[in-house]
């Protein structure tokens, strides 16, 4: 195990983010503030999504968890992407690390983002309304799971495209609408029963309302099987990354 | 004792395209070791397999013992590869990204000294807190050869170090070189400049469409006259009804008032075949020379039919 190797590679990839806080933190923190005071503005009052909870303080799990998974996301996948387009990737594929320490390294420095920007979103969301925790263990769970199975995706993303608007593809057309049909806005019961069967589909579902769950201590499913849908995606989509490294696909052809 | 380097029946095939096909030979310990051959010959895609960047469709590649693909954590640290193209990391220093790369090989604070070192060394000490994208072309090269190094491995593979570099850059770079082969680095060295392998290597391969044509010590390539042609085009006043029978040898075409000449770089001397010309009683007008390319080495291969 070349344990210093994969911290070295962990820490650059938050040094990398870091560097660059204005677009990787600022940005998401103030359009999901934006989001909050849009959508307060207009609905607050107006609908009562769990009994006793404002419409706003139901929002703000939605958006923390939005901002954690497209940002888990974007930073594997671009790190990635930037380093295959602009050739520099030759510098990793060069050292002595194994397929599991790059996974791991890329992993969890794009949870780390995810985390930092969800943090950042609740701690400019409770200046607006009082949010209750009914359940600190479950917060971290599902921050840490979720942000784990969109940072492999988005590792999975980096290795596959080949171009930046194959990637731009992968976030718009996959991540920006299942998370926005996945229950930040809204309960899913509030659906028409086709859509609620449809959002079960959805994996984004299960990380929201398990957060939510972590806050209010009431969810549209059990949490135990919402944990149980995520700790499954994760695995799946770490085998087919650890494949994927393995076999050098479009990395060491 | 193994060899720096053994590739062992490489083939590597890109659809129909045989970018390597059979390639097979040693590279001893301590020697300097150059790979030649035109744009497209297949030292890129040989240098990306002995690093692990690309892997070989048939063949086996072992760095001092160890294999690239079963055994690639120990043959990447006694590996250490300059690349061909100008590839850096725009996030960071030159100090941040030795750091980094020196950590990519498991190693910490205890190396920093000798990194400072290396950034002396290669000219890069009053560089080392620019970010990457602020330096000049050359300077990028000199941070990607230190790249190579961070780890001191016992195997230094420069894939065209001195491509598009100025005169005085590829000079500073031949003597660096030249020092780390001394310290004991087996050197591997890809160019397609005659001049610099001459210079340098110890050995030569010669590589095209994937196959190695000629591989054979520096005195051996020269020995059969490998590199040693030269042209000259003699442009006279009037053309030569009747050439002395010396240039007639040497004659390998004629056209009007231009006579093209094949003449041996080290028994030949242009003057004497000037005096020639004006001994036929016609005024030279222009003159040029060029040197022989590695066309003419391959002409001159594929003519021999040797390997």
């Amino acid at each position: 195990m070349n344990s210093r190797g994969f911290y070295t590679l962990f820490y650059k990839e938050v040094l990398r983010f870091g560097k660059v806080w204005l677009q990787t933190l600022g940005a998401p923190i103030i359009t999901s503030l934006l989001y909050l005071l849009v959508f307060s503005h207009v609905l607050e009052g107006r609908m009562e999504v769990f009994e006793g909870v404002s419409y706003s303080a139901f929002l703000i799990p939605g958006l923390m968890m939005m901002s954690l998974i497209q940002n888990a996301f974007a930073n594997s996948s671009s790190s990635i992407i930037q380093s295959k387009v602009t050739g520099n990737i030759v510098f990793l594929l060069l050292a002595p690390l194994s397929y599991l320490e790059m996974y791991l390294a890329f992993m969890l420095a794009a949870v780390v983002r995810g985390m930092v920007v969800g943090l950042g979103v609740l701690v400019v969301g409770i200046f607006f309304v009082d949010l209750p925790v009914h359940s600190v263990v479950a917060l971290v769970s599902f921050g840490l799971l979720s942000g784990a199975v969109l940072a492999t995706f988005g590792v999975i993303a980096g290795i596959w495209a080949e171009k930046f608007d194959q990637l731009a593809g992968a976030q718009n057309f996959i991540i920006m609408p299942l998370s926005f049909l996945s229950g930040v806005f809204y309960s899913i019961h509030s659906l028409p029963p086709f859509w609620q069967k449809l959002s079960h589909f959805n994996p984004f579902f299960y990380m929201i309302d398990g957060f939510r769950y972590g806050f209010f201590g009431v969810s549209d499913v059990d949490p135990r099987f919402s944990l149980a849908v995520l700790v499954a995606s994760l695995g799946i989509l770490a085998i087919l990354t650890l494949a994927m490294l393995s076999r050098g696909y479009r990395l060491r052809d | 004792m193994s060899a720096a380097i053994t590739i062992a029946g490489v083939h590597k095939r890109f659809g129909n395209l045989r970018a390597l096909d059979g390639v097979e030979f040693n590279v001893e310990r301590g020697e300097f070791f150059g790979l030649l051959g035109p744009n497209g010959a297949g030292k890129s895609t040989l240098i990306n397999v002995i690093a692990g960047l690309t892997r070989a469709s048939e063949g086996a590649v072992a760095v001092l013992g160890h294999d690239v693909v079963s055994d690639y954590r120990s043959s990447r640290m006694k590996l250490g590869v300059v690349p061909q193209e100008l590839v850096f990391d725009p996030f960071f220093t030159v100090r941040e990204v030795l750091r980094i790369q020196a950590g990519y090989f498991g190693l910490g604070a205890e190396c920093y000294p000798w990194l400072e070192e290396l950034m002396s060394e290669l000219q890069l000490a009053n560089k080392a807190d620019a970010n990457m994208r602020t330096l000049s072309g050359g300077m990028k090269r000199r941070v990607l050869i230190a790249q190579a190094l961070v780890h001191k491995p016992e195997v230094v593979v420069l894939d065209e170090p001195t491509a598009g570099v100025d005169v005085e850059l590829r000079q500073s770079l031949w003597v660096f070189i030249r020092k780390l082969h001394e310290q004991g680095h087996t050197i591997v060295l890809t160019t397609h400049y005659l001049e610099e392998a001459e210079s340098l290597c110890d050995r030569i391969a010669i590589l095209n469409h994937g196959k190695v044509i000629a591989l054979d010590t520096k005195q051996g390539m020269l020995a059969r006259g490998i590199g040693r042609r030269m042209r000259v085009c003699i442009t006279t006043a009037e053309p030569i009804s009747a050439l002395p029978p010396r240039l007639t040898e040497k004659l390998r075409r004629q056209q009007a008032n231009v006579i093209e000449l094949e003449l041996d770089r080290d028994s030949d001397s242009v003057i004497d075949l000037l005096d020639e010309v004006r001994s036929t009683g016609v005024a030279v007008t222009d003159l040029h020379t060029e040197e022989a390319d590695l066309e003419d080495v391959f002409v001159e291969l594929v003519r021999q039919g040797r390997k």
